[in-house]
């Protein structure tokens, strides 16, 4: 019984997709506290639609979602919003918000109906300031950010939002080597410190592999999901990629290019 | 490094400027009232010559509350545009729902001497011209809603309603070419727009929209903060996405059509006042922004009126000329400024 009340996200035999076109089927795992999870696959396996169909924003095909042990669809909006949180790919659609200001939105499934912040709102938005370095970008525009700290205010928005479960769609993309390993870094501080479930789509396999918890592999057959290490072992990124390009070495943990 | 402002000085500032601007526009007009006069008949002093009074309580003043109405609803509803849409260039014209005014009050004057011959419409009062053109804005926005209802992607929406703009600016068009030169003309003055030759009771209806409007868009606060993040955030946010659509467009349909049922379409506040508002309260927040936009708007439609007003000479220039005339170069300016005009 104690197991079931650790579980923060369960999904069995999940299928996803659009309308009668299903993207990826057979996935089934399941994520207690401060968990840091990526899912890996190639392009078009269908890792973003599964992050869309987990967030809510659209139907599963088939299956079962569970957030805290009652079926996704169940939740109200507000209890939603309450239990989890997301970084998108797309941008703020305003910029002209300042870093606090974005980050205070977060805050609004707690805030009465006019959005006022109390002082344990502030306090809030005040951690995750401090969590994801940006407390001397506070008052900055978000248009005068880099791509770097533009995402770290995303997911310190995330954080603000409070919930066990936090989801984001590839948060390391457009991003250089040390900005990737910094945000990745910071992510898993974030699951670690604050017992946070964090489920993130990434191309970035051996940082991956380095920093998660569990790792995902969608290969559109069935979907294995484990350990980093017991994945390597059961040599399943090595079926990742078709074999003549590239080649996955088990013992650094990364992708050799054939020459 | 910016700094956060406390907006109390700049409320106060700004409302000092609403009253100096009311006062200036009361005090301005076809017949010269000299400005102390005009203090002591505010007052409630008798003043020298009796049809001053007269003129002060029974014309400037419903005139400067509508001209307060106009500026601020449409402003708002241009502010709540701009936000739903993701676009700095949305305004009351983009949904269509001035165009479906103008149908509304072409179909009327135009229409209705076409179907019954009578080339006197003497008989058509101007209430039912507001009427007709309320009628008008609010067929083409339960339109827009529906479309609504089904399509997700806001910029579409912003396009189909730019598309029923077209439609129903053609229709008039054709029902201008078929009508009396007598209507035709009742028709192009009502589009010059105008905030004078209100009775009271008909401010008293637009301050009455224009309230629900308000207090709908007051409702929506939070949803409009979300919106700055997008539909996706504004959903995982909690935000009930139809729920929270239909009352803005509720809310800026009731601003902008009774606006422009009252007063005619006018062009440029709706799209301009928000931009140029964000230049002294430098946020996103709607809790400021409402309040502040709205202010701002009644200012520059009292200043255009007083313009229009041409002191001391029996002409009146049409307000909507006045309003481009000073909209479009700040639309300009702010575009070249800021070289990406963000909302």
């Amino acid at each position: 019984m104690s197991q079931q009340n650790n579980s923060i996200v369960k999904i069995k035999e999940l299928a996803v997709g659009y309308g009668s076109k299903t993207v990826a089927q057979n996935i089934n795992f399941e994520l207690e506290h401060g968990v840091l999870c990526g899912i890996v696959g190639v392009n078009g396996i269908g890792k973003s639609t599964l992050l869309r169909t987990l967030a809510g924003f659209q139907p599963k095909l088939s299956g079962i979602i569970e957030v805290k042990n009652k079926s996704l669809d169940k939740h109200s909006p507000s209890e939603l919003a309450q239990n989890l949180s997301v970084v998108l790919t797309e941008q703020p659609a305003s910029k002209n918000l300042t870093v606090q200001e974005l980050i205070a939105l977060g805050r609004q499934p707690y805030t009465n109906w006019i959005g006022t912040l109390t002082s344990a709102d502030k306090e809030h938005i005040q951690k995750s300031l401090d969590a994801f370095l940006l407390q001397e970008l506070r008052f900055n525009k978000c248009h005068e950010l880099s791509d770097g700290q533009l995402q770290r205010v995303l997911i310190a928005r995330a954080m603000a939002q409070d919930t066990p479960l936090i989801l984001l769609d590839e948060p390391t993309t457009h991003l250089d080597l040390y900005h990737k390993v910094q945000i990745l870094k910071l992510l898993q501080q974030l699951a670690h410190q604050n017992q946070k479930t964090i489920l993130f789509t990434t191309h970035e396999i051996d940082l991956a592999i380095q920093l998660c918890n569990k790792i995902l592999i969608l290969d559109g057959d069935n979907n294995p999901f484990g350990d980093p290490c017991e994945l390597i072992e059961q040599k399943h990124f090595e079926r990742l990629f078709p074999s003549e390009m590239v080649q996955f070495d088990a013992k650094t943990g990364s992708f050799k290019v054939n020459k | 490094m910016h700094t956060p402002k406390s907006y109390r000085f700049s409320f106060v500032l700004i409302m000092v400027a609403l009253l100096l601007a009311w006062l200036l526009n009361i005090s301005s007009g076809s017949v010269s009232i000299p400005f102390g006069a005009t203090l002591s008949s505010l007052w409630g002093k008798p003043v020298e010559v009796a049809s001053w009074q007269y003129i002060i309580y029974d014309y400037r003043i419903p005139k400067a509350f509508t001209a307060i109405l106009v500026g601020g609803g449409l402003s708002l509803s241009g502010l709540m545009m701009q936000t739903l849409f993701r676009n700095p260039l949305a305004g009351p014209f983009v949904l269509g729902i001035s165009s479906g005014a103008s149908l509304g009050a072409a179909l009327l004057l135009m229409g209705a001497s076409l179907a019954t011959g009578l080339t006197s419409i003497a008989f058509l009062s101007d209430i039912s011209l507001a009427i007709a053109a309320s009628i008008g804005s609010f067929l083409v926005l339960l339109v827009v809603m529906l479309v609504a209802q089904r399509i997700k992607d806001t910029m579409a929406l912003l396009i189909i309603g730019l598309m029923f703009g077209s439609i129903t600016s053609a229709l008039v068009s054709v029902l201008a070419y078929f009508s009396s030169a007598e209507s035709l003309q009742r028709f192009i003055f009502w589009s010059f727009g105008s905030v004078g030759d209100l009775s009271s009771e008909q401010v008293l209806l637009l301050g009455g929209i224009v309230a629900l409007g308000t207090l709908l868009g007051i409702l929506s606060i939070k949803a409009l903060n979300a919106f700055l993040l997008g539909e996706n955030y504004a959903l995982s946010l909690g935000v009930s996405l139809k729920k929270s659509r239909l009352l803005i467009i509720i809310a800026t349909g009731l601003l902008a059509g009774g606006v422009t049922a009252f007063a005619g379409p006018i062009a440029f506040v709706g799209l301009a006042v928000p931009h140029l508002t964000r230049q002294i309260f430098d946020t996103m927040e709607h809790r400021i922004l409402i309040p502040a936009v709205f202010l701002y708007g009644a200012i520059l439609m009292l200043l255009c009126d007083t313009l229009a007003q041409l002191p001391n000479t029996a002409n009146v220039l049409p307000i909507n000329a006045i309003t481009s005339l000073v909209g479009a170069p700040v639309v300009i300016w702010l575009l070249v400024r800021k070289r990406k005009m963000m909302f």
